[in-house]
């Protein structure tokens, strides 16, 4: 058995990482629910396991999200990942197959080169040399461009790169140092053995003429095994803990483990899987409009982790979701700044003086929402058309009724907001309907979210849709030119898109936009964004406004009434409702 | 050669401009785009604060342009005017392009488009109108009747609309509105006797000379009850009448009424005309989007570009008087421009 | 000679230089939208509670400025921060974050 003193930094780092990891992981899985880890050993006997192992492959490995977004980037992350990742799967075969035993001390496959110096007589020797330079190669490719994104991020595309802490230094320093290091020790050695490849044997034989082998031969050797035993011991505390993390939240979420509004176990599997690649910061219209930049999800995860939440910040942000789609992890970045909100809340409620009855019974049971008072012509249009189509509905909150809830919830008030939606839940109840059709995307999310109804809940952009296709109402053609903004909670909220955009194309000339489906930008005036002023909103909707007119449409056309109202603002062109449009169409 | 000037706007602050213009001696045209001029006025039957007929300032304006003899051009479709050296052109969609040694805008304000208002009602149900057809209504009618043809037993006035909301993207006071509502809902008194009045207000801004004896005209004589609170949404009763929701501040209490027409006190915005002509002209556009001038006491006039002087409703809401005094000011700053006098050294002295 | 004699019954008014301005000092520095309310009542005409009950944003908000609070707590606690007054109000005050930090002011001094 190969032993040298250097290997034991390395081992010793390797071994505290690993029992850190495995109480760390344990400890939170053993802090979830009781559902939960029923999910988790049902989920591990089945072929959700196959999924999770697939995913891991495609994202934690490859980088298959963060490739489609920003390419170079992509590449940046996978030779690191992928690459060390095969250097080490690598180096395990080359080590068993060159001493013939199927089991080595885990150090060998790393310090391989130094422990086997003649290797030219076993199986495959020409073709390792080969793969693991051709490895070590694009590892380091993806080491010098982690150091040129450090000072020259827009070469990424990134106009901000995230900031670093003391952890993240030592960890980051050590991470760059490791295969430099290794380079030099396997070169040096190949130099000395002639036992490298295309890539450190040819170095080698030029640092044989520049450089003294022989005294630099053992200190590197135990430079790379400490700089090794540096990273491990600092990667718990540092951003690379996602490494791992990111696995094991990968495998929770395809045993069907969903993240919360609470902050439990689950969230801080989610917060510590945050590679802090830096996507999230482009995407937030804080930033790119109103010129915020300490907020966006990156750096909000970053005060989670070290326990120093700020309010401002927690509430700094218009819960859009533009960060939580493209975050190639897939955090519940949404949930956690709610999750975080709790702590600010007040708990003062009293709902009593509430008492509504529902009297009407009907099939359908129709909620307009407290926003869509005001936009009048949306609730006037609906029931226009359902009475053209003959509809069966009751029309619950017909005189102002009980707001859904949600606004309560993403402030933090969970308590009080269940309230609400208990009473609402009743009225529902009594109506008797079997649909429910609300005419705010806002009142959706937290009809199926958060509340327990058993019955089919649309937004009326989906049933104007399917009475449509049901001939129960019929849309003329015309060739007016319009382009269809997708609000953030009927779109990423509650992955609403292609049904607005059907009805639309049975009766206008629908254009495509650029950002639009997942991408569309935030109007401005959510009500996710307690802490944002009406400055800093304005600048947000001026550029959503601008990106819309851009494309010189006639007719602006939504499906949100909050988002009516704030585009309703703009000189240039008119705003519709998807209602109002289908009873425009139907009365011609 | 005689020197000449392009006035473009033939609503009364381009008339009285280039009445003044052209008696000075200069080669006057006045450009309008609809086929008459003297814009809004010829909408409005009575003015605040003495009720005088708006008609008879329309008359005397009118008198101006004939005794001067400008060259006034209606049906002037503008597609261009630009600043040459020190000559402009103004290019009509005719074919026909007019150059001068100066140009005054008067371009004036469209009244806002109740429509993006929509909790108000207006273009929704019936019996919602602005202010601008209630005037006509009074212009026209012996006794006002709602557009469904009823006797209004009640009618509400909605101040500040489209005016002082940041919803709808105009923080700006439109100035006249309050004193307007004011005056017609003592006319409606004077046609309806037996109508019940109510202005709804978030303040009453009666800023003019004789404008606090009008409002207590108002109360006195007509009986008009104002109550302070600003329309959060109106709706239709099943009998077409309208609904309004208030919160009467002063009682402390919200409020409800039904209203048999509902007259929602219309803002001014800056017109499309300004936002065209100021484009071509490279004019600066103010915050509200009106246009700029370059100082607001002293050069309320003058715009950015040596040569063309602005006047009326186009730099910010005007009451009719201030367009007088605004218009004259404007024609002598005008006249002295093309006499040489050095304005941009007194502005560079200004600053 | 400053008590005219009315030493059993208190006196109706607000005594400005008396009432407790804590918590309009607080609402100040955490939002100032708080500060440009004209007190117009649109977010009290539509008030989704205030279909129900008596609760009137703009007495609040006036309320809190001249520092009279007694009673304040139980009206602002029936708010279902809707955000129709949020939508309603000309001047751009942030409305629903006025509440909240009324009520984190009510809480942390104990009124």
């Amino acid at each position: 058995m190969n032993y040298d003193p250097f290997i034991l930094p390395f081992s010793i780092g390797a071994s505290i990482l690993i029992l850190t990891l495995i109480l760390k992981y344990g400890y939170w899985i053993y802090k979830l629910d009781k559902d939960e880890k029923i999910k988790i050993v049902r989920g591990f006997f089945s072929i959700k396991l196959f999924k999770g192992i697939r995913e891991v492959f495609l994202e934690s490995l490859i980088h298959r999200k963060i490739f489609k977004e920003n390419a170079l980037l992509g590449y940046m992350h996978m030779s690191l990942a992928f690459g060390w990742f095969l250097l080490i799967i690598g180096g395990s075969l080359e080590s068993k197959i060159h001493s013939h035993r199927p089991f080595n001390m885990p150090y060998e496959p790393i310090f391989f080169k130094f422990f086997n110096h003649n290797i030219n007589i076993y199986p495959w020797a020409d073709e390792f040399k080969f793969i693991m330079d051709f490895l070590l190669l694009l590892v380091l490719s993806g080491v010098v461009l982690a150091l040129i994104k450090r000072v020259w991020s827009r070469l990424f595309g990134m106009k901000k790169t995230t900031k670093l802490r003391i952890g993240d230094r030592f960890a980051l320093i050590s991470l760059w140092l490791i295969f430099p290091l290794r380079f030099f020790a396997e070169s040096i050695t190949s130099g000395l053995y002639n036992n490298g490849g295309f890539l450190t044997g040819n170095a080698g034989k030029v640092f044989a003429y520049t450089l003294p082998l022989e005294t630099l031969y053992y200190p590197t050797w135990w430079a790379y095994s400490s700089v090794l035993c540096v990273f491990f011991l600092a990667l718990p505390y540092s951003r690379y803990m996602h490494i791992f993390t990111e696995a094991v939240l990968i495998f929770l979420r395809n045993f069907g483990i969903k993240s919360c509004k609470v902050f439990n176990a689950y969230s801080k599997v989610e917060v510590y899987s945050c590679s802090r690649c830096g996507l999230c910061i482009d995407k937030c219209p804080l930033l790119t409009s109103s010129r915020i930049k300490d907020t966006q999800a990156v750096y909000f995860l970053q005060s989670v982790r070290n326990k120093n939440v700020k309010e401002e910040k927690a509430f700094d942000c218009l819960l859009c979701g533009r960060c939580q789609e493209f975050c190639p992890v897939g955090i519940g970045l949404n949930n956690i700044r709610v999750s975080q909100r709790l702590d600010f809340a007040p708990g003062l409620q009293n709902f009593n003086f509430i008492n509504p009855q529902q009297k009407e019974k009907a099939t359908v049971a129709y909620f307009a929402g407290c926003m869509t008072h005001l936009t009048p012509t949306i609730k006037i249009a609906m029931e226009e058309i359902f009475k053209k189509a003959g509809t069966d509905y009751t029309f619950i909150d017909k005189d102002g009724g009980i707001c859904c809830g949600r606004p309560l919830m993403v402030s933090g008030e969970i308590m009080k907001a269940h309230k609400l939606i208990e009473k609402n839940h009743n009225l529902i109840k009594e109506s008797g309907a079997k649909t429910l059709v609300t005419s705010c995307p806002i009142c959706l999310k937290s009809f199926k979210e958060d509340y327990k109804l058993n019955i089919e809940i649309i937004h009326h952009s989906q049933f104007l849709l399917r009475l449509v296709n049901e001939r129960k109402i019929s849309l003329n053609k015309s060739e007016i030119k319009a382009v269809y903004h997708d609000p953030c909670e009927l779109g990423r909220g509650c992955g609403v898109y292609e049904e607005p955009r059907q009805l639309l194309q049975k009766t206008l000339s629908l254009q495509r936009i650029k950002n639009e489906k997942e991408s569309s930008m935030c109007c401005g005036n959510s009500i996710g964004g307690l802490h944002v002023n009406h400055v800093q909103r304005e600048a947000i909707t001026m550029d959503a406004t601008a990106a819309l007119l851009k494309y010189k449409p006639e007719l602006i056309v939504t499906s949100c009434p909050l988002c009516k109202k704030t585009f309703a603002k703009n000189p240039e062109t008119g705003v519709k409702d998807i209602a109002e449009v289908v009873v425009a169409s139907m009365r011609n | 050669m005689k020197k000449r000037v392009t006035i473009i706007g033939g609503g009364i602050a381009g008339m009285e401009t280039a009445t003044y213009l052209a008696s000075m001696g200069y080669e006057t045209t006045l450009l309008e785009k609809s086929n008459e001029i003297g814009g809004h006025l010829l909408n409005w039957e009575k003015l605040f604060p003495t009720m005088r007929l708006g008609k008879d300032v329309v008359n005397f304006i009118d008198r101006g342009i004939e005794l001067s003899k400008t060259n006034v051009i209606k049906n002037a479709d503008i597609i261009d005017a630009k600043k040459a050296g020190n000559i402009f052109s103004v290019k009509l969609s005719d074919g026909r392009t007019f150059e001068s040694d100066a140009v005054v805008v008067a371009t004036g304000y469209d009244l806002f488009d109740a429509r993006k208002k929509e909790e108000y009602g207006y273009g929704i149900y019936d019996n919602v109108i602005t202010s601008a057809e209630l005037e006509i209504l009074l212009t026209k009618e012996k006794h006002v009747l709602t557009p469904t043809g009823k006797v209004p037993k009640r009618v509400g006035f909605v101040h500040c609309v489209g005016s002082r909301d940041e919803k709808v993207g105009n923080v700006y006071c439109s100035k006249v509105c309050c004193v307007t509502a004011v005056k017609q809902s003592i006319e409606i008194k004077e046609k309806n006797p037996d109508a019940e009045v109510f202005c709804f207000y978030m303040d009453m801004r009666m800023f003019g000379m004789h404008f606090e004896s009008l409002y207590k005209q108002a109360q006195e004589k007509s009986g008009v009850n104002f109550i302070r609170g600003r329309l959060s949404e109106a709706c239709e009763n099943m009998d077409g009448s309208i609904l309004v929701k208030v919160e009467d501040t002063l009682a402390g209490k919200p409020l409800r009424m039904s209203i048999d027409l509902l007259v929602l006190m219309v803002g001014m915005v800056p017109s499309e005309g300004t936002k065209k002509i100021g484009n071509m002209l490279g004019l600066n556009f103010g915050a509200n989007g009106f246009l700029k001038s370059q100082d607001q006491h002293s050069l309320s006039v003058v715009s950015n570009v040596p040569g063309v002087f602005f006047t009326g409703c186009c730099v910010s809401p005007r009451t009719i008087n201030n367009v007088f005094a605004d218009s004259r000011s404007a024609a002598i700053m005008t006249a002295s421009y093309i006499e040489g006098y050095p304005i941009e050294k007194r502005i560079a002295e200004l600053k | 000679m400053k008590n005219f004699g009315y030493t059993i019954n208190k006196d109706r008014q607000i005594d400005f230089d008396k009432t407790d301005k804590r918590i309009s000092e607080y609402v100040r520095e955490h939002e100032p939208s708080f500060n440009i309310c004209i007190a117009c009542g649109t977010c009290t005409a539509t008030c989704s509670s205030g279909n129900f009950t008596e609760l009137s944003l703009r007495k609040i908000i006036t309320l809190v400025k001249r520092g009279d609070t007694k009673g304040i707590q139980a009206e602002i606690s029936k708010c279902m921060l809707c955000g129709k007054c949020f939508l309603a109000c000309p001047r751009g005050v942030n409305t629903r974050n006025v509440i909240i930090k009324i009520s984190q002011a009510l809480e942390k001094y104990n009124i």
